[in-house]
Parts: C-alpha cells; structure tokens; sequence
C-alpha cells in the first residue's frame, strides 16, 4: 500500500474538515477498503480513521432502531433486538464475510462503498431504511445510484441508520461467490409500512436493485410459489467465471424464494 | 513518523510505524513476534488472526495505528508462563489438528474466540462455518472441527453437550 | 513410557513450537544487515521487452540496487535447469528452452520476472519496483493445449516447432489396435483434468547471504528438497561448488509438490547477496504466489476402451495433450509420461495398452508436480472411464470392476506399460469400502435426500499409484538427471541419545515424529531421546528429499539399513565387552545380550564404550557408532484402495456438496496410525477441491483470471464433511518396512469418486460426463437443459 497520514479525530466536525482535503479517504471497519488499499488501487494522502467519533451502537426505541454508523456487522448480529424486531436485517449480519470480518466491518462503512457484491445495501434498500448523515437525511430510494455510487458528497459522513419499525416479516438468503464469498446474488425480502419490497444485490452490474415483479407477486400472496415462474431478464446483470448472467438471473428467483420461505 | 502504543501479551510497547504499516508487520518485524504469519493480500486465509481487546481479527487487515492503545494477544501469548498450553493449544495436539503449522496460530487464534463467542453449546456445524474465516491445505479441517469441540468443555469448564461431542 | 514403536498413534513432537508460534519459517528469518528483493513481474502473457527504464526506481529511497535479467546474463549465469529428458517417439530428445533466471528479450507468461529491486526494506522496494518503465510490445499469447497444436498458434518460443515440447509414447500400439479391430464394443470418453493451483498456505520465500571472509553462501529457502536445489543453483546456475554453498530449508508451511522445484528467487536472493555483500530476502504475496508456483495438472485427454460384450477390457487406447506452461519447470516431463501413462493399467488386467502423450508450451505459469503428480491424472481418467462403460453398457459399476481386477494371487504382476506391481488386493480394499459405506443401503438415502429437495449420489473409485519412484538406473534410463535413493545416517552418542539425520523434509508430514518411532521401535530409544535432522545441507550427507510419497518406504527404509549397521557393530563390541562371540550376540529392545544367559549391555553402554574406547576392540573397530546409509529401492510401491463418495446437489440452486467419503486405502505397513489418517484426510480435501471448485483459469490469450482468493476457489472447512478413513493391508515385498507411502492416496483416489457421484446424482437427466470442477452453474445448466430420462425413482 502506498503512504499516508493517519488521522483519528474525535469530532464530527473534524472529520469532515478532514475529509475535505484532496485525496482524503474515510476508513471505517476497514474490512474492503485496506485490502483495496493493499493492491494500491486507491492512493489517499490521509486516512481519516472515524474510530473516535462515538458512532458505534444499536437503539431500539418504539418505532425505530437506529444503528451507529460504526456499528459492527457483530454487534448488529448479537443485538437481540435487531433479532426480534428485524430478523433478516440480524440474518444478514451474521452472513457477512467471517468472524473476523464482522468484528470490524461497519454498516456504515459498507453502504459507503456500496460495493456491487455487499449485502447491506438489499437490507437498506428492502426495509426503506433511511441513511442519516451529518448533513442530511437520505432515503433508501434515492441512495443507491449505482455500483460504488451513492448519494453522499465526498465530505459527508453517515452517522447512523435508521430502521422503521413494525417490520412485519423479513430474511435474505444469498448465493455466495464460492471463492470471494461476497453475494453473487443477494436477495432480501421484506413486508413493513412501506409495503412488500425485494431488493437485490450481487447480481446487477449497476448495483442493488428492487425487484418490483416480485413485490407485486408477493404482496398478494407471501408464498414462495408466488415467485415461483418470475424471470429476471439477463440483460444488464454480472457474468465471470463463477457464474453466467442467465444462471445469476435463475439464482435470483431461487434466493427469492428460500428468502420468502424463511420469512414465512 | 506516527507512534503506536499497545499492550501485547501483557507486555506494553510504543513503536514507531508509517501510517501504512499493518497491525501484522508491526508484531512481526518491529516485535519480533513470527507466530502470527502471513498466507494472503485479501483477507481470506486467517493465519494472521490476533486478538484485539479479547476479539479475533485478521492483522493483515487492520492498521498499526488502529490499534493504538488496544490489548493484543497473538499465538506466543497464549500458554502459562511455565508452558503449560492453552486448552486450545492441547486440543490441536492431541486431535493432530495441525501438519505444517502454518495456518495453526491463526488457526488456534480464531477457534478460542469460536468457542468464547458460543457459552452454551457449539455444533459441529458451528464450528466449521465458524471457520470460514480460515484455509488450512494440510488437515482437511476434520481434526480441526474435531480439536475445537473436544476444547469447548476445557474452556468453559463443562461436560461436553451431545451436539459437540 | 508408553508403546510408542510402529503402530502407535505417537502425539507429534513438532506440534510443541508450531502450537506456540515458534515455527522458524524462511519469513521468521532476519539476517544481520538484511536487505529486502521485490520482484517486478510481467503484467503480460506474451510480449517483446523493448527497454527498461529502471533509472527512477534506481534513484527511489532505501533502493540498493535494480537488476535485469541483462545483468544475469552479464554475470554468467545459467538458466534454471530442467532434471528430466524425454525422448520423443523418434527417439530425438524433447525441446528444451532456455529458461532464464529473469526474463531476457521476451516475457513468455504473466508473472514472468522482468526485474528485481533491493531496497532497506520491503515496502521501499516494492515501491520503488512500480517506478520501473517496461517498453512491451504485446505479442499473441495461448493458454489451452488446443490452441497451442493448431496450425496457426504463435510461437511461445522462437526454436519450438509447433509448440511441442515432446511427442511421446508408450504401449504396444499394433496389440492395441488389432484388439480395438476384434472387440464387441468400444467406449470412449474425451475429458479434461482440470488446471489447479497448489497453494502451500506459506507463500514462497528465500533468504540469500555470503560471508565476506569465506565467499561461503548460505539459502534459506522453502524447499521440499535443499540438496537438490544446492545441486541444481549451484552446478547449472549460479557455477558454485557444492562446499561453497549451503541450502537451509526450516520448517516448511506445506509443498504439495510446489516447493520440490528450483526457483528463480533462490538463485536472485543467492547472487544479490554476493554481489551486494549483503543477505537478501524476498517472500511472496499470495499473488505472486498465483503467478509464479509452478501450478498442476491441466490435460486434454482421449480415452477409448475396447471391451467384450461382457465389460472384459481388452485394450485401452489414450491420447493426451498436457500443458507444460511457458518453460520447463524442474520435474515438468516425467509428470504426464512415467508419472502418468505408466498408471494406466490402474488395478485392471486390461491386456493391451497404448497412450500418446504430447506436451506443449503456452504462455501460462509453468506446470509441474502437484500432490499425485501424474496418478491423479491417470486415475481420474480410468475410474470416469470405467464409470461410462458402466452407463453405456448397463453392467453395474461396481461389478464391472470386479470383472476386471487384477486377482489378488497375480503379483507380481508385469503390466503392458512397464511397472511391475509387487503386492495387492483390490477385492479386499473394495470389500472393506463397500461396507463402511453402507453401500447397499444407499438407495434410501437417496429417496431421502429428495424429500428435502436434493439429489443425491454415490461415486466409487478404485485406484492404484506408484510411490517412490525408483530405482536410480531405471529411473536414469527413462530421462531423470539425478538419482532417486535416500540418505540417512544414524548417530548414537555417547550418552545414548539419538541423531536421526534425513535426507527427507518435513513439511507437515510429522517426520519428526514417525522416524523416531521408526528408531525407537528398533533401536529401543525412547522417542524423547531421538532427534529427527532434516533441511540443511550442512548437517546432512545428501538427500533427494520429500515427494512422491517416498519419505517412508524410501527414507526410512535407509534408516533401517543405517540402524543394521549400527547394530551390526554394536554387537561386535558388545561381544569384546561381554567376551562372547560376535555370532552369540543378539540385539532386542535395546540390549545386546549373550544368546542363553543373562549377560546384557545397554546401547548406551555400548555407545559409551565407543566413544571412550578404553576396553574396545581397537585393532578391529573404528571408534565411534555413526553410520550412514544410501538406499537405493528395487521397484516404485504401489499402494491402492477404494474410495467412495456421497455427494447431495440443490435441486434449484445445483450447489454439489460432499455428505460422506469413505476411504479404504493400503499403504503398507503403517508407523503412526494418526498422522497416516491426517494424511489421509487432507489429500482428499484436495480431490475434493478439484473435483467441485478449484480451477486456474486463464483467459484465451494468457491473461490469468484466477489471480488471488477472491477467485480461485480453496475447500473450507464448511465443504468437507468427516472423511472416514480405514485400511486393508498388504506389505510392500521389496523394501524392509513393507511400507507403500500415503501422502497422495487421498488426492488421487477422490476425485473420480466424487465426479462418479455427481454424475450419479444427475442420472435422472441422463448425464454421461461432466468436466471438473463440477460448479454449480455447470450443474445447473444440465438440469436445465436435460431432459429427464425418467422419472426419479
């Protein structure tokens, strides 16, 4: 990896002040982004290491759970109250990469990076989670705009997460890239206020996506033979050596379905 | 240059490190401390896991400088001061739960937070999604999955559940 | 002290600093004043080196030096040398291209070194190796044997013709033929063995020193061999004389073969070190590792069984293409020709045998010997093929074998492609699988596994291989540059205590722990007062080192020949101590004692007398009780067995997963029952590997797709399930232990067992073959497309 200056403020406020430098890069967990940096495909001049800023923790309070943006994909897994109120979102948690992984890596970390192949972003996506940031408040919707692109400006840091509750059902199941592990297809399906929602992950070239057939199918009938015959068109999604785009869009409905069955 | 200061094995150590340096290098090259190893760039194989403030973690993905001021402990900081192995440590032995060796400090070092992480009971099947974190080429896990479950009642002082024996 | 002889499951006595993390690794190893190389390699399958500009790199903090491979060739030295000569079926020698230390003119594969920076240390090295500016002019690259035969391929070496390393052969082709001519029916099947890449969990690394004073240079390295690689740098490349040079390889984090050849980096960090007058390290990354191990496998192979309307084989015809990757790496030729062909008889009496085996260059990692090396290939090929002649003919599978197993009253048995077998029974090793695997109630097992949306299959394989090849003449007469004995010598001392010095490596096989339950069981030493010595060329007479499985049958047995001598002697001074005839003495459990009498004397009082030989036969006998011994083996071993796996595919997903392996295996007589288990288990989670998800994949022009762990597929934990090991045991007849070796068994009888039964498992959509690894879009897509032949049963 290339030099930098290390920085660990211990203020919001300083670490934007920061983050506005060229070249600066936020490091959260560190779990993508250091082996990122070990293959020098990023240069930073400085690493702000958001550590210090006291954005880690899981609440629970009525209609909402909010969950710090430095929250450990362990820490999400473990909170008994993400397990009963929103069990696929502690699912999901318990999913990402390995033990090691999830005791540093970050909800707010990953849906930063947004990589193309994380599982956040169909949880955020399918539960309507609303990103909160220190500037804004962002919704799922207008988030995601694409593989490592998202809403946020380069100097704007998310702080927490925020989860409307009832969710009345909720799971992901995902195909795992056999060597990399990362999702080769995500797919997580709820039911809360905000209607029936499917969203997917790993298998688009664009990023996570809603899978509007299947809510439809699913809002009328939460069956796993409700999905049963929906095709997802090839066009647009990933292909590599692990798996075609036609055996990714077959994937999509088999996830779709185990994620429904699991829900059930 | 930047300075981290940590506790590891018990022993407190302020050392200069680039900004760059990996928690891994500074324990190898600047402690001298060779039994946490290096297998990969990615973050897959684990025969660099450590624990930090009792957690296990994989070194090559963690910066010197966010360990500052962290408890680490790594596979020389596991036995008695008179040798007397971890019950980790004399599981792997007595299961031959390792050949080359050099997976086992990562290894040994991701098992005991396994087990820490499960007081009530750990399933075979626990134990090896437990350890997806880590690549072994010798042993073909079996002797593994078998050491970990035989250490489960050691460590928490406990007849062995039926799902682990 | 408990039993701890031959038969014990001796705990290792290695296991104490591994567990503890004080292993001494070659990375472990900093040397006074050390500085650090890092490799600049080809990012480029096949290009013309226009220039380098290493003027930059050369001025970049902490850089010592920058070296090409113009400044190799300016010092003289050789190319890396290739230990083995086939002859092609004309009887003119293989092509043999240079293989230069670092690439000159041209790059030939991606990971092809182009330069070396040595910087004060490792980071300032590889920093400053990205300032270097390589001129390339791309050229056409090939990766797959087909496109290197084909009448248009480029050239990936200006002087080979066709690509063609050799075109070899072997077999009685007019027997063969007049049989395909005769027979009711032949089967045949074209099948790929997949390119896999070793993976030793330590990434290569080497440490280069020379003492200013004595010009004395010193490589630690990860070797599975340090003689051999003191023989090869020193002779052919870097023209130093053996007493001039020492090759150290420590503790080794696993080879599989990978670490058995000579590098480039050994013979960089050695010369740099001379040069620079000060010691020099380099160690891979892991993606290095992916680019620059010499990788496994990788053929395209014929088969065609010519059989009675009953399945009695009655001749067998093969034709392979193999991939030799851009060079020659050390062992590369003998792999697909007398590691291979000479297998394909496998446990069968198949009367008539011919196989074509050509070799090819393509700009790819140079391919070599992995775990099996040949056998795998070759077992791979028969067991599927025995499993198509089943579906195609009907006869059951395991029948059909039964039918054609070489009877346990045939040995030795000659078969029609040279090997001799001295010892085996394959209706026994089949038996004994057959039950442990519940064989006959499999069928519930899989109306089961349909109740729960999986499709289940069974896969038997029964297989034969060869370990330890030898002996040197022959060995010599088919190609090999070296001989294939083993070293030992055994040290008494004065006190008592052992010293067991090998010339064969340990590098996860516990030889710390076997060779001294090996010298405790007939030297009647406690193991604690046995030291095992391996991997320093300093320390040990010679030694050929460890693969092949032959550490055992071929470095033990050479302990035995050791320890007969030191008996030998030892009962010559016991016989002056005891004033007894020396016909009179005999040796057990430690003592020598007066045949009839109560009159003894320990080893150690022996081992006392000659060392302070007071009262000692002088006018006889030399002092002292150290004898080394060359054995040399009369024929290879050829352990065998059975293996049969249970594999569960998702119906909607086609995820192929193992629930049940069984392994029978006969090895031979067995030292420590544990650490042959161990064995055991870790090969076949390398079959299993190949069979279901490892896979070098390369792009059609050279560009390696599987670079790192994010893409090449390793077995985890969670893919393997508890791997049943047991054994029927016929002895080796022509070494002293009747040990066959079992550090490849596991890699070489699963795999076929495991593609055996995920073809089963698809039986319902009339699969005849599929190629490894079996991945699930691969099983999917049959599932899709087939036509279900019938209803599930």
């Amino acid at each position: 990896m290339y030099d930098f200056t290390y920085q660990k403020p211990s203020s919001i406020a300083d670490a934007v002040k920061l983050l506005a430098e060229p070249e600066a890069k936020a490091l959260a967990g560190g779990q993508t982004f250091i082996p990122v940096l070990k293959q020098r495909l990023n240069k930073p001049s400085t690493l702000v290491d958001l550590a210090g800023l006291g954005l880690a923790g899981i609440k629970a309070e009525g209609d909402k759970i909010t969950i710090g943006a430095m929250t450990t994909h362990g820490a999400i897994a473990a909170s008994p109250e993400i397990k009963k109120a929103i069990p696929g979102l502690s699912m999901m948690a318990g999913w990402i990469g390995d033990t090691q992984v999830r005791h540093c890596g970050t909800m707010g970390g990953s849906l930063a990076n947004n990589d193309p192949s994380a599982c956040y972003p169909a949880a955020v996506l399918a539960l309507n989670a609303t990103i909160v940031t220190d500037k804004r408040r962002i919704g799922a919707d207008e988030y995601f705009q694409g593989m490592f692109t998202t809403a946020l400006a380069t100097d704007e840091l998310i702080t927490s997460i925020e989860f409307a509750l009832p969710v009345e059902k909720s799971a992901y199941e995902k195909f795992r890239n056999p060597a990399s592990r990362y999702a080769m297809v995500g797919v997580f399906v709820a039911k809360s206020a905000a209607g029936v929602r499917v969203a997917v992950t790993g298998a688009s070239q664009n990023g996570v996506f809603r899978h509007t057939e299947m809510e439809q199918a699913l809002s009328g009938n939460w069956s796993p033979d409700a999905i049963a015959h929906i095709k997802t068109p090839p066009g647009g999604l990933n292909s590599d050596i692990h798996g075609s785009a036609e055996y990714r869009a077959h994937l999509i409905t088999v996830m779709a379905k185990r994620a429904v069955a699991a829900a059930s | 240059m930047p300075q981290v200061t940590l506790t590891v094995n018990g022993k407190s150590h302020s050392v200069e490190v680039e900004g760059r340096t990996l928690l891994v290098e500074l324990l190898r090259e600047k402690l001298a401390l060779t039994g946490t190893h290096v297998g990969c760039d990615t973050s897959q194989c684990g025969a660099c896991v450590v624990h930090v403030d009792g957690r296990s973690i994989k070194s090559c993905t963690m910066l010197a400088m966010q360990a500052n001021g962290a408890a680490v402990t790594t596979i020389e900081g596991l036995a008695q001061a008179d040798g007397t192995l971890h019950p980790m440590q004399e599981m792997f032995r007595e299961h031959h739960a390792l050949q080359c060796g050099f997976c086992t400090p990562g290894m040994v070092m991701s098992a005991i937070d396994l087990v820490n992480m499960h007081p009530d009971g750990l399933t075979e099947h626990e134990i090896r999604e437990g350890l997806e974190g880590n690549l072994c080429r010798c042993t073909g896990y079996h002797n593994i999955v078998k050491a970990i479950a035989a250490a489960w009642p050691l460590m928490h002082n406990k007849q062995a559940p039926a799902a682990a024996a | 002290m408990g039993f701890e002889g031959i038969g014990a499951s001796v705990r290792r006595k290695e296991d104490g600093r591994f567990l503890a993390g004080r292993g001494n690794y070659v990375d472990d190893i900093n040397r006074p004043g050390q500085l650090y190389a890092f490799i600049r390699r080809s990012d480029r399958p096949h290009a013309r080196i226009g220039g380098i500009d290493t003027g930059r790199a050369a001025s970049a903090p902490g850089v010592v030096a920058v070296f090409t491979g113009r400044d190799i060739e300016a010092d003289g030295l050789g190319g890396l040398p290739c230990g083995w000569q086939i002859h092609n079926k004309d009887g003119s020698p293989m092509a043999e291209p240079p293989h230069p230390v670092i690439a000159v003119g041209k790059v030939r594969h991606v990971g092809d070194p182009v330069a070396v920076v040595i910087a004060e240390t490792r980071q300032q090295a590889k920093d400053a190796a990205e300032l270097l500016v390589i001129d390339y002019q791309d050229l056409p690259g090939i990766a797959s044997v087909r496109d290197a035969v084909s009448p248009a391929a480029a050239r990936v070496h200006d002087d080979v013709v066709g690509n063609v390393c050799y075109d070899w052969h072997i077999g009685d082709k007019a027997a063969v033929d007049a049989a395909f001519e005769r027979a009711a029916r032949v089967v045949r099947l074209d099948l790929t063995n997949n390119r896999l890449i070793p993976n030793a969990m330590e990434p290569r690394s080497a440490v280069g020193e020379c003492d200013p004073s004595s010009g004395d240079y010193t490589l630690w390295t990860t070797s599975q061999n340090p003689h051999v690689i003191r023989l090869l740098m020193g002779a052919f490349v870097l023209h130093v004389p053996e007493s001039k040079l020492r090759v150290v390889a420590p503790d080794v984090g696993g080879g599989f073969g990978s670490k058995i050849y000579h590098y480039a980096e050994e013979a960089i960090v050695t010369w740099a070190a001379g040069k620079l007058k000060r010691p020099v390290k380099w160690t891979a990354e892991r993606f290095e590792s992916f680019m620059s191990d010499a990788h496994g496998r990788d053929h395209e192979s014929v088969a065609e069984m010519a059989i009675t309307e009953q399945g009695t084989f009655l001749a067998l015809r093969v034709s392979t293409l193999c991939n030799m990757g851009a060079y020659l790496s050390t062992f590369a030729p003998c792999v697909p020709t007398y590691l291979y062909a000479t297998l394909l008889a496998g446990v069968y009496k198949t009367p008539a045998i011919y196989a074509e085996v050509k070799a090819v260059f393509t700009n790819t990692v140079p391919v070599d010997a992995y775990r099996g090396a040949g056998r795998p290939e070759a077992t791979y090929l028969l067991e599927r093929l025995v499993d198509v002649i089943a579906y195609d003919t009907g006869i059951d599978k395991v029948e059909l074998r039964r039918r054609n197993f070489i009877p346990s009253d045939a040995f030795p048995y000659q078969t029609p492609v040279a090997l001799q077998y001295d010892s085996g029974d394959y209706e026994a090793t089949l038996r004994t699988a057959l039950q442990a695997a519940d064989w006959d109630s499999f069928e519930e097992r899989r109306r089961e596994a349909a109740s729960r949306g999986k499709l289940r299959g069974i896969g038997i394989s029964t297989y034969l291989e060869a370990c330890g090849i030898a002996p040197s003449k022959v060995v010599g007469s088919l190609g090999a540059r070296a001989g294939l004995y083993e070293v030992a010598s055994i040290r008494v001392h004065p006190t008592g205590s052992v010293s067991v010095l090998t010339g064969a490596h340990s590098h996860g096989q516990g030889h710390e722990t076997t060779f001294a339950q090996l010298v405790s069981e007939q030297l009647g030493v406690p193991i604690s007062q046995v030291e095992v010595v391996h991997g320093d060329t300093a320390k040990i007479p010679f030694g050929m080192g460890t693969y092949g499985s032959r550490s055992l049958p071929v470095g033990g047995s050479a302990m035995v020949k050791a320890m007969d001598k030191i008996i030998a002697k030892g009962k010559k001074i016991a016989a002056h101590l005891m004033e007894a005839a020396v016909e009179d003495i005999e040796f057990k459990e430690g003592k020598f004692t007066v045949t009839g009498t109560d009159k003894s004397k320990a080893l150690a009082e022996i081992s006392l007398a000659a060392y302070v030989p007071h009262n000692y036969p002088i006018e006889e006998l030399e002092p002292g009780l150290d004898e080394t011994a060359f054995y040399d083996p009369k024929n290879f071993t050829f352990p065998g067995g059975c293996h049969i796996c249970e594999v569960e595919i998702e119906a909607d997903a086609g995820m192929a997963r193992v629930v049940r392996f069984t392994a029978v295996d006969d090895i031979g007589r067995v030292i420590n029952p544990m650490i042959v288990e161990g064995q055991v288990q870790g090969g076949v989670c390398q079959g299993v590997g190949q069979a279901l998800m490892e896979h070098a994949v390369y792009d059609a022009q050279g560009q390696l797709l599987t670079g790192s762990y994010m893409d090449y597929t390793m077995p985890r934990a969670e893919d393997v399930p508890d791997i049943k090991v047991g054994s029927e045991t016929t002895l080796c007849t022509h070494n002293p232990l009747g040990s066959k070796g079992c550090g490849e068994v596991g890699a070489i009888g699963s795999p076929p067992a495991v593609m055996n039964a995920v073809v089963d498992a698809l039986k319902q959509y009339n699969v005849r073959h599929l190629d490894m690894p079996a991945t699930p879009e691969k099983i999917w897509t049959i599932m899709r497309d087939g036509q279900p032949a019938m209803a599930a049963e």
